[in-house]
This record gives structure tokens, C-alpha cells and sequence, in this order.
């Protein structure tokens, strides 16, 4: 599984860390429940999902790859800043 | 049908024409008191349960694929009792303890051996955690000694121990710990529920969960409805998926760990042996090959197989601990779909819907709680009160914050178990 930054290109795996599934980080005043569902409730998709990761030993970018579960196929990649992060969980 | 000395003696003078199947294969009946969803371990061991200690045999088992498919058949295979925290511990205990008297009580070779576990260390502060996690396996009534260099040089004289960044110290020794054969284990408890009148139903995919009136009513399958008045999961890594049926998200995230066995060689390791450094774990097969694994590949994953980083990384652990392993040749890996929750503990609880059970989250180490589990399983299904070794395996504790069960000490978050 080779993984594409969008500022170094096609990368080895190995340079990068994931994190988790891509989502919106609920304002700093949501309720205990919104916060439950970010922090831990994932579902977990068998299939297409958008996820963060951090380019750790490339250009310590955070990017939001799509990628497919089930194939390990990478679908494409964005940076993490301006990204939507309102993926599934 | 019973095995023994004497009719193995006696089927192998006539011809071995008297063994019969070990179970039945009947067609689901339209109704059951309790349906467990997934014909694993865990769900196979619920049912044997749930009829021998609980008289319930008006169960289904409705299984995917066939009996004992997933990850109850992907596993190193590794039997233990050395949990730390509160809430794992005891499990862990009442499950090894179950496992001791698995083979009389089912009547079946699960080829238990209790051949000790050794963890070793590298360093003092290693050591020092070591000794704390002993003390507390000694405290939950089970067994923990500490080895020195010189009685781990008699017993494992291959390891290598004097590598220069991972010095062996010593060890931590489990006695009771040991592999078991993982195939017949769920061979054993399909033929024990089967026995006790539960009917083992493959090839019967669930799609569907039927909820009325925020109570469970049955399962709608590949092979029609089938209606319960009581429905457990026992999904492993499809666990986000069924549960979803029932409208409900779970603090899961599924991840795959890779498995390893090389060639044939002649006995060589005795015992199941940890490395700390690269968290690998190594025992030798009765066929003679060397089992072993080490981390997840750490992505989300549904593939059952790995990526070679991660295959790079064990091979070389291997090399570091026992440098002889670099003449045996690879013969085969697999990957296992883990259900990962955010602090690597599992969960038996209720489902927030009346009469729904969930069993899941059992990370990396459902194969040792086989029968932990379903014991605690059948128990909270029949009484609808939580086994008293399986009481902090609650649901809510993500939610709550309270009573989270975070061995490694690294955080209740997703990508670090």
C-alpha cells in the first residue's frame, strides 16, 4: 500500500502515520453525546472511507486520504486544512 | 458420540467406519429464544453455554460462511491468564481457568497445552513493570515467576542474549499459559451445543435486525426471517456492520494483525515466548512450524490480509531475538480482521435496544477469552445480569470516561491500540 501526499507525491506507507477517520471536531460548547461520537463512535466503513494522516517523515502534512478498506485501493488525497472534514465516522 | 481411548482403539481396527458427523446441519426453524449472530468462537462457546449452564437449547447459531471461518481460525493460537488492570484480570483468570477443564468437559481434543509463557526484558525499567504486572497475576490467583538470565539460558537457549540494543535480562514465566489447537475449540463447543439441541445454522448471511417498539423481534437472513425473542452479536470484525442493522454505532474500529508460520523444523521452542522490544510472540506448532505475530498493521482495515512494512518489521524482531530463525523459510501469513475499540478491552454488555446483546471489541486478544467470553455471555443473555468476571465490560465506559481498561497505559483512542 503506497500512499499519495499532495504536496511530495506517491510515497512508501512507512512514512506516514494514521490517525483516524476524518471528521469534524465539534465546536468547544457541544454536548457530552457529540463528543462521545467524535472521539470514539466510528462507523466503520467495509468499504470507502476518508481518513487522516500525517505525513510524518515527508512534509509533516496532515491529509485526508480515501482509500477503500476492503482493497487497501487509494482513491485520492487532499490536505487536511480547508479539507471537509464531515466524512463518515 | 463419544471419544475415548477405547473407541479410537476400536475404530482404528475396524476400518474407522463407525465415526459420525459432529453435528447436524438443519434448516432454521421460523422462531428461537435467543439467535446468536456469528458462528465463531465466541458465539459457538455462548451457545454451549447457554445450554449447559443455563438450559437454553432453543438457540440458533446462524453463521456467513461456515463454522469457525474467521478469526477463531486466523489467530497465533495463544492461551493466557497475564492481564494487569482490574476488569481484564479477573476475566482473563475465570477464562483460563475454563480453558484447563475445556477437553473433559466438551469430550474433545482442543490439544490444550499448558506449556508456560515467558515475557522477557530488555532493561530495569522493564523489569520493574514486569514484577508489577506478576504481583498482580499473583494476586488474582494465578501464577507469575520471574526468571533470571541463567534459568532462561537453560530453557531457551536459542534466543539471542546479548544483542547489543535488546539485551535479555530475564523473563516473566506463566506456567498455565500455552497454545491451543483454535480449530477444534470451536469444533469442540459447535459439537457440545449441537448435542445439547442448538441448532448450528451456515451459509445463512443476517441482513437484516428487526426492531419494533425499541425491542428486537429477530433477524431477517439469506434463508428468511427468523424470529427470537432475544439476539446476540458475536461479529468480531463485522461487528460495526450487523450492529448497524439494528440502527446502533459502536465505538469499533476494525483493524487488521497479521500471522506467521515458517517450514517445518525440528523442536526447537518450548514454550510461547515475547519479545518486548517490536511486541512480537513466538511458539513452535506439534507439525513443527514456528507461529508468530507482532502489531497491527495500525490502519483501518476489512482485508484479512497485510501489508509488508509491518511483515518487514516482525521478520525482523524475529532475527533480532532468535538470529538461527534466519535459515527457515516463510511458509505461509494471514490477517485477521480485529474489532478495535479506543482503550483495546472488549465489550459484553445490553445493546441500548430490549433484548439485544452486544459481544465485541475484542482487539487482539478474543482467542484466549474463548471461553471467558461465552461463558459471561450465556450468563448476561439468560439473566440479563452481568457475569461477576465480566462486569466492567460495559458499553458506556467510552462515553462516561469511567472505568476505561487501557493495559498499555497509551490513551483510549482509536489508533493507538
Amino acid at each position: 500500500m503506497r500512499i499519495t501526499c499532495p504536496v511530495c507525491g506517491e510515497r512508501d506507507r512507512r512514512e506516514f502515520t494514521y490517525k483516524e477517520a476524518a471528521l469534524a471536531r465539534p465546536e468547544a460548547g457541544a454536548d457530552l453525546e457529540d463528543w462521545d461520537a467524535y472521539v470514539h463512535l466510528r462507523e466503520n466503513p467495509a468499504g470507502v472511507t476518508r481518513e487522516l494522516w500525517y505525513h510524518e517523515m515527508g512534509c509533516s502534512a496532515w491529509i485526508v486520504v480515501t482509500r477503500n478498506t476492503v482493497t487497501h485501493a487509494m482513491l485520492g488525497s487532499e490536505l487536511a486544512s480547508g479539507a471537509d472534514l464531515g466524512g463518515k465516522r | 458420540m463419544r471419544f475415548s481411548g477405547w473407541r479410537v482403539l476400536k475404530e482404528g481396527l475396524t476400518g474407522n467406519k463407525g465415526w459420525t458427523p459432529h453435528w447436524r446441519n438443519p434448516e432454521p426453524k421460523s422462531e428461537y429464544d435467543v439467535v446468536i449472530i456469528g458462528g465463531g468462537g465466541h458465539g459457538l462457546a455462548t451457545a454451549y453455554y447457554l445450554a449447559a449452564e443455563h438450559g437454553i437449547t432453543n438457540v440458533a447459531v446462524v453463521e456467513k460462511g461456515y463454522l469457525g471461518g474467521g478469526n477463531v481460525g486466523r489467530n497465533t493460537t495463544i492461551v493466557r491468564g497475564n492481564y494487569y488492570l482490574p476488569g481484564n484480570s479477573e476475566f482473563y483468570s475465570h477464562s483460563l481457568k475454563l480453558w484447563e477443564g475445556l477437553e473433559q468437559e466438551l469430550n474433545y481434543n482442543a490439544m490444550m497445552s499448558q506449556r508456560g509463557i515467558i515475557n522477557l526484558f530488555h532493561n530495569d525499567g522493564q523489569r520493574d513493570a514486569i514484577v508489577r504486572r506478576g504481583n498482580a497475576m499473583i494476586n488474582q490467583g494465578d501464577d507469575a515467576e520471574l526468571l533470571d538470565r541463567g534459568q532462561l539460558r537453560r530453557m531457551a537457549p536459542f534466543l539471542n542474549f546479548d544483542n547489543n540494543r535488546f539485551p535479555i535480562q530475564g523473563g516473566l514465566f506463566h506456567r498455565r499459559g500455552g497454545t491451543a489447537r483454535h480449530d477444534a475449540v470451536a469444533w469442540g463447543f459447535a459439537r457440545g451445543a449441537d448435542m445439547r439441541g442448538v441448532d448450528l445454522i451456515q451459509n445463512c448471511e443476517v441482513r437484516g435486525i428487526d426492531v419494533e417498539g425499541g425491542k428486537v423481534t429477530g433477524v431477517q437472513t439469506s434463508r428468511g426471517v427468523i424470529r427470537a425473542k432475544k439476539v446476540a452479536l458475536a461479529a468480531a470484525g463485522r461487528s460495526g456492520q450487523v450492529a448497524a442493522m439494528a440502527g446502533l454505532t459502536l465505538p469499533i474500529e476494525s483493524h487488521i494483525l497479521q500471522a506467521f508460520v515458517s517450514e517445518g523444523i525440528k523442536p526447537l521452542v518450548d514454550h510461547v515466548i515475547t519479545f518486548a522490544e517490536g511486541h512480537l510472540y513466538i511458539s513452535q506448532s506439534d507439525k513443527g512450524g514456528l507461529v508468530f505475530g507482532s502489531y497491527l498493521d495500525l490502519y483501518s482495515s476489512y482485508a484479512a490480509r497485510g501489508n509488508l512494512p509491518m511483515v518487514e518489521h516482525t521478520m525482523e524482531s524475529f532475527m533480532a531475538m532468535v538470529p538461527a530463525v534466519g535459515k527457515a523459510r516463510l511458509l505461509r501469513s494471514w490477517g485477521g480482521i480485529m474489532d478495535m475499540t479506543p482503550d483495546g478491552s472488549p465489550i459484553i454488555d445490553h445493546a441500548p435496544i430490549d433484548g439485544l446483546y452486544l459481544n465485541c471489541g475484542w482487539c487482539y486478544g478474543g482467542f484466549k477469552a474463548t471461553p471467558g467470553s461465552g461463558n459471561a455471555y450465556a450468563h448476561l443473555i439468560a439473566t440479563d445480569r452481568p457475569h461477576g468476571a465480566a462486569t466492567k465490560f460495559k458499553l458506556d465506559r467510552f462515553r462516561t470516561g469511567v472505568g476505561l481498561m487501557d493495559e498499555e497505559g497509551t490513551g483510549a483512542q482509536h489508533n493507538l491500540h
